[in-house]
Order: structure tokens, then C-alpha cells, then sequence
């Protein structure tokens, strides 16, 4: 369906990622935020609490980030499409609440504008140094979908889109920003209501009698909504339950509930990857990057390029789930694959594994603080196209 | 013993409790041990659920984790067990999402005041339009007998193995300074007063606190030698003073010592939503909807 014009703010701006990415979320349908301040995602719960009295929902800062990421999660049972904005150390106290949203199907998107860390780290410099935690940062085997924008513009789109993914999935989508994109000035385009399409809740069909808020078909493994209010009396907890939202606490409801969780997202990957490609084929080197470090990875592409080398760019739009098979194709024909990024070492292991010893995998690690030097991703390019 | 039993005729449950039409008939028989006295704090509930006039499909309950956490699974409501202390800000969401909900907090003293206790606070002060039940077994009781922030001073508790140190805390005082319109304390002795308090508290627009005190046979009173349920049950009968109004700073509780009952709160306040929208309407004007409006509320 197209989006609802009160939250869109068509027009040509001028404005960071964290403004783009909260005008992204109004144009999904998001209608409630709980917040809690936090350096460098603050801006958009700001922008958030001033344009959400006159588009018409709630915005309530909470008293720390456990409260938030539980309050948003109350909000979508009660009806509403949510965000959950925070950076590292907040990411770090809500994890146990990403579980929570993954076993009880709650759909909502959780912004990570990344900061430098561990701890308190480097709270107004860049890092990309969560993408594990995500991953894995919650106890139990879980799947996330992850987008990681690299422009303001990018904030805006892949926002809507995180939007429409977690209503679809019934999954945590998180928009991976960083510190750069987040207080980025760029042009954005946010075009009219009619030409966004959001996808609307999930909604049942059926009458409370007919109705079990964990029923599923192996045809569809991701389950039909209600709101709390319409009659269904449903049960949802965050224990082992049945169809019927029941706590079932036995091996077998262990085993049924946590295979249909994880595969949904896990057997449906091959539809949600999104690897960008820029003269891949025929490449000697393919440079593997994602959000900001992908902009600063394409100067040093293009100066490598310049140099006659033949060199392709593979950037990860999507970063969960990974798109592991197609770079295992690409390993097939290039030579080498570098990639850099803003932590010392994380998404380059995934790569490893996906390439599987067919291609030289060189990491480019940075501790963050700042961006990569061009150079120094143009040395390595060139020392390996050697 | 047991051919006795069988000769009897089998009990009909059914044809005349009131309660059963409120729980999830299919999930009983209920996790509580014998004389714990959760379950008859539900049973209050139930009851001050009929008497309020409230539309069941418009209530719905978010509980935490132990053993009062697992309330919210037996009633026949919109339910939600959450996560260890975060009942209080996902039922705040759930309300301010879709206001015309009645929206209840079901758990333990453990969950709302030690790992929640940040929220119960905050929610006290925002005034938030929800009805907190605090059932208070001194214990935590799900894990096995830890000492929590409302065990009194002296008895022994697993993590307190040679007598409990520190002190508890005074939860209708916290309730009430923090900002709470409608603060009451009963204990599974007073069926009738708690589920009147219960029914008061759901009919009541604000942040409701009611603690009720209950026995903890299996871990709290064996462990300190304090009898079965029923011993607790008789305690609570003979050292009980109701004191309306009393002043809550007055109201804290040792260790087998007198139990001040009674409704010590009952204010009016603006609620949360409330604020937001009058203060939104003065400063905002017309570029402002009351948020609420289509909900079907005032």
C-alpha cells in the first residue's frame, strides 16, 4: 500500500542521516518511539518528539534503554509500527529486548548509529564495530535482518525499507548507521506519500475462534497479527510456547519454535540479500565494504581503476543475512578480495567463510574514530592485484 | 487412602466458581505451590474484574518473570509475560499505543522493585494510566529463596544464609513519593478488602499501586521455621492493623512484626496522556489532533 501522506515530507532537503533516517521511519507509519539519549543517534528521536505531535502518534523518552526497547515492543502489541534508536552502550543494555522481539515475532526496527568502542569508547567518532553483536549479541540462536545505509539519502530509503522488511519477516531489522552517515549534510529526496510503498501489518483475517496468534502453515512461517483490544485474548511470552502462545517447555516445542524462528529468515536468505556490484566480473580484486567505509572504498576503486587494474566493487546493502553464496562465485574468478572496514576484524571473518580458501581474503581493519584513508585502501588493492 | 478418594464423587469445579470464567481454563492446574497465596490473589482479581464493569476484551495484563510473572498466562485477557522486570515499560507502551485499554501489571516484589524498580518509579512519577499488583512474598521465589529488596531484616534467605543484613524497602512510601494516585496494601488474608482495592484500581484513571502481601510456604517461611501457608496466613490475621490514610512513611514492615493495611492513597492527578495532550493543545493549537481522540477515549 502507498504510504500515509501525513508523515511524509515530500521535497528536496538538506539534512543528516539521523533527520533522514527519523523521516524514513514517519514515511514507513511509524507512530511510536520510546527513546533514550544517546550520542550520535540522538538527533533523530529530537526530530521524532518535534514531528510526531502533528503527524499523530507518541514519543516518550524513558527512563534508561531497557525501558525503550520494551516500551516500543508494548506499543506494536498495542498497534502501532515502531523504532528503537540507540549506539553502542545502549545496544549493549538492550539486548536482552532483541530477543525478546525475536521470540515473541514483534515487529519493529532498531537503529544502530555506531559509535567507536568497547564501553564508552568514542561516542561522537565512526565505527562499524557491532555488526557481531547483532548477530549475536542476544543468548539463544536468533536471526536478524540488518541494512547498512551510506548516504543520508540511503538513511531515508533503506529506512522505509527496514520498515517494510520487519512487518513482512516479523523479525528485529536493524539500520546499521554509523557516526559519519548519521551527521552527513546531504540532498535528500523524500518523493510524495503515493510513490512509497509500505507494507501494512499483518493483520488476521480470522475470528477469535479460528485464531492462534502462533499459528503458521509450511507454506508460511511467519504468523498473522492482532492488536491487544480485538477480542482475540491472545498470549505472548517470551518462554518456549506453542501455536496458542502457551509456555511449552518440553525439547520437542524447543526444537518446532526455535527451527521455524530461525528459518525463516534462514531459508528465505537467498530473497533478502543485497549485494550491490560494480564491475565484478572479469575483476582481479573485488574490494567487500558496507555503509560509509563503501564510499571511501569506491575513490580507492576508482583510483585502482585509473591505474589499469582491474577491480570490482561488492558492497553489502544487506549485511544480515550474507550473501555468502554469491561471493563464493565471486571467489571463483577473482583473485583476491580486501576488505575493509571500521572494526578490527569482523564482517571479513563472514568473507572468509564464504569464500572458503578460493580466493586470498585481506581485511583492512580500523579501530574507527574516523574513515579509512584512501590510500590505504588503494595500497592494498594494489599489493593484491600483484 | 486412595480407593477412598476414588469412591468420591468427582467434584464439579465448574457449575459454580465465579473465578473460572477469567483464567485460562486450559492452562490450569497453575505452576504455585500449595498455600502459596498468588493464587488467591487472583482470585481477588477475577472477582474485582467482575465487579468493575469493564469490558474483558478492553483489559489486557503484562507481567513479569517469577512466580507472580506467570499470572498473566492463567487469565483470560489479552496476556503478556515479558522479560525480568520490564513488565511496567511494555505495558506502558502497550497503553499509550491503544489508549482505550485498561491496562494492568501483574508481578512480584522482586521483578517490580529491584530489577524494575527504575521503572516503577518512573512510571509513578509520569503518572501513567496503568493498575500496578504487586504480590510481595518477601522472596525470590521462582529462583529458590534469594533475598530481595523487600525481604525484612533477620530471616535467612539462600543468599542471606546467616540472616538477612540489610533493609527492605517501604513500597507504598516509594509508590507514594514518587507520585502514585491510588496506593493501597492488603494481604491474602483480606480477600475482600484486596479485591475492593482491585476494583477501585482498575476504575481508577492513573498510576495504581497496590501491594499484597502473600505466603511463600516452600522457600520463605520453611526455611525461617515460620510454618506452612496457613500459619502465614494466621500471622497476617493477628498482626494486621487497618489504617486508612495512614501516612505511608509510616507503613514499612519487619520481620513478623505488625502489618499496617489498608488505602493509604487516593489522590487525582493528570495522567501521562493527559498532560501531553493539554499542553500539546495550548502550545501546538490547531496543528495539533488530540492523540486519543479516535480511540474512543474521553
Amino acid at each position: 500500500m502507498q504510504a500515509d501522506p501525513r508523515g511524509v515530507l515530500t521535497g528536496v532537503h538538506f539534512i543528516d542521516g539521523d533527520h533522514a533516517a527519523c523521516e524514513g521511519a514517519l514515511a514507513a507509519g511509524c507512530r511510536f518511539v520510546a527513546g533514550y539519549p544517546i550520542t550520535p543517534s540522538t538527533e533523530i528521536v529530537e526530530r521524532f518528539a518535534a514531528r510526531i505531535p502533528q503527524v499523530g502518534g507518541i514519543f516518550i523518552q524513558m527512563e534508561d534503554e531497557l525501558a525503550a526497547s520494551m516500551a516500543i515492543q508494548g506499543a506494536v502489541w498495542g498497534g502501532k509500527k515502531v523504532m528503537n534508536v540507540t549506539s553502542g552502550p545502549g545496544l549493549s543494555l538492550m539486548m536482552e529486548h532483541l530477543g525478546y522481539a525475536f521470540m515473541t515475532e514483534t515487529p519493529c526496527v532498531w537503529v544502530d548509529v555506531q559509535r567507536g568502542g568497547p564501553s564508552t569508547g568514542l561516542p561522537t567518532g565512526p565505527a562499524q564495530a557491532d555488526m557481531m553483536q547483532i548477530k549475536w549479541g542476544s543468548h539463544g540462536d536468533f536471526e536478524v535482518i540488518a541494512l547498512a545505509p551510506n548516504s543520508p539519502q540511503e538513511c531515508f530509503d533503506l529506512m522505509v525499507r527496514a520498515f517494510n522488511l520487519t512487518e513482512t519477516w516479523r523479525v528485529p531489522v536493524f539500520l546499521m548507521m554509523d557516526e559519519v552517515v548519521g551527521h552527513m549534510t546531504e540532498r535528500v529526496v523524500i518523493p510524495p506519500a503515493s510513490a512509497i510503498e509500505v507494507v501494512e501489518r499483518k493483520w488476521t483475517a480470522k475470528q477469535p475462534g479460528d485464531y492462534q496468534v502462533y499459528g503458521t502453515t509450511p507454506e508460511d512461517p511467519v504468523p498473522e497479527m492482532i492488536k491487544a483490544g480485538d477480542g482475540y485474548r491472545v498470549h505472548v511470552t517470551g518462554l518456549t510456547h506453542d501455536e496458542k502462545g502457551y509456555p511449552d517447555l518440553t525439547p520437542a516445542a524447543q526444537h518446532k519454535l526455535g527451527r521455524r524462528l530461525v528459518d525463516k529468515i534462514r531459508l528465505n536468505a537467498s530473497q533478502l540479500v543485497d549485494l550491490r556490484e560494480d564491475g565484478v566480473e572479469g575483476a582481479d580484486v573485488v574490494v567487500v565494504s558496507f555503509g560509509i567505509t563503501s564510499r571511501v572504498a569506491m575513490a580507492a576503486i576508482e583510483a585502482a581503476r585509473a591505474r589499469g587494474v582491474k577491480v570490482g566493487a561488492a558492497r553489502l546493502v544487506i549485511t544480515w543475512p550474507f550473501p555468502a553464496g554469491r561471493l563464493r562465485e565471486i571467489a571463483r574468478t577473482a583473485k583476491a578480495i580486501v576488505v575493509p572496514e571500521l572494526n578490527l576484524g569482523q564482517m571479513v571473518l563472514e568473507v572468509q567463510r564464504a569464500v572458503a580458501g578460493c580466493a586470498k581474503v585481506t581485511g583492512l581493519p580500523h579501530a574507527g574514530g574516523t574513515v579509512h584513508e584512501v590510500d590505504t585502501i588503494l595500497n592494498a588493492i594494489l599489493e593484491a592485484a600483484r | 487412602m486412595s480407593q477412598d478418594l476414588d469412591t468420591l464423587p468427582e467434584a464439579d469445579f465448574g457449575m459454580e466458581n465465579a473465578v473460572l470464567p477469567f483464567l485460562r481454563q486450559d492452562r490450569i492446574p497453575h505452576i504455585w505451590c500449595p498455600g502459596c497465596g498468588i493464587g488467591t490473589t487472583v482470585n481477588c482479581f477475577c472477582r474485582a474484574l467482575g465487579e468493575s464493569g469493564l469490558d474483558l476484551d478492553q483489559v489486557a495484563i503484562v507481567s513479569g518473570i517469577g512466580c507472580t510473572g506467570r499470572t498473566a498466562g492463567y487469565l483470560n485477557l489479552d496476556s503478556f509475560h515479558t522479560t525480568h522486570g520490564r513488565a511496567i515499560p511494555f505495558a506502558t507502551g502497550l497503553k499509550l499505543a491503544n489508549p482505550k485499554l485498561k491496562v494492568v501489571v501483574y508481578s512480584g516484589d522482586g521483578d517490580l522493585s529491584a530489577i524494575g524498580g527504575n521503572h516503577l518509579m518512573h512510571a509513578a512519577r509520569r503518572n501513567m494510566d496503568l493498575m500496578v499488583v504487586c504480590v510481595n512474598n518477601f522472596t525470590y521465589g521462582m529462583t529458590g529463596g534469594q533475598v530481595a529488596p523487600t525481604t525484612p531484616t533477620g530471616p535467612t534467605q539462600t543468599t542471606m544464609p546467616y540472616g538477612n543484613f540489610e533493609s527492605p524497602f517501604n513500597l507504598p512510601f516509594l509508590a507514594d513519593a514518587c507520585g502514585a494516585v491510588y496506593v493501597a496494601r492488603w494481604t491474602v488474608y483480606h480477600v475482600r478488602q484486596l479485591a475492593k482495592a482491585m476494583r477501585e484500581g482498575l476504575q481508577k484513571k492513573g498510576f495504581v499501586f497496590i501491594e499484597a502481601l502473600s505466603p511463600c510456604p516452600t522457600l520463605y517461611s520453611r526455611r525461617n521455621r515460620l510454618g506452612d501457608g496457613v500459619d502465614q496466613v494466621k500471622y497476617y490475621k493477628e498482626r494486621s492493623q487497618v489504617r486508612n490514610g495512614a501516612d505511608t512513611k509510616e507503613v514499612g514492615l519487619t520481620y513478623q512484626g505488625d502489618i499496617i493495611v489498608g488505602k493509604f492513597v487516593d489522590r487525582e492527578r493528570p495522567t501521562w496522556m493527559d498532560a501531553m495532550n493539554s499542553h500539546f493543545n495550548k502550545v501546538l493549537g490547531d496543528s495539533f489532533q488530540t492523540y486519543g481522540a479516535d480511540h474512543g477515549q474521553d
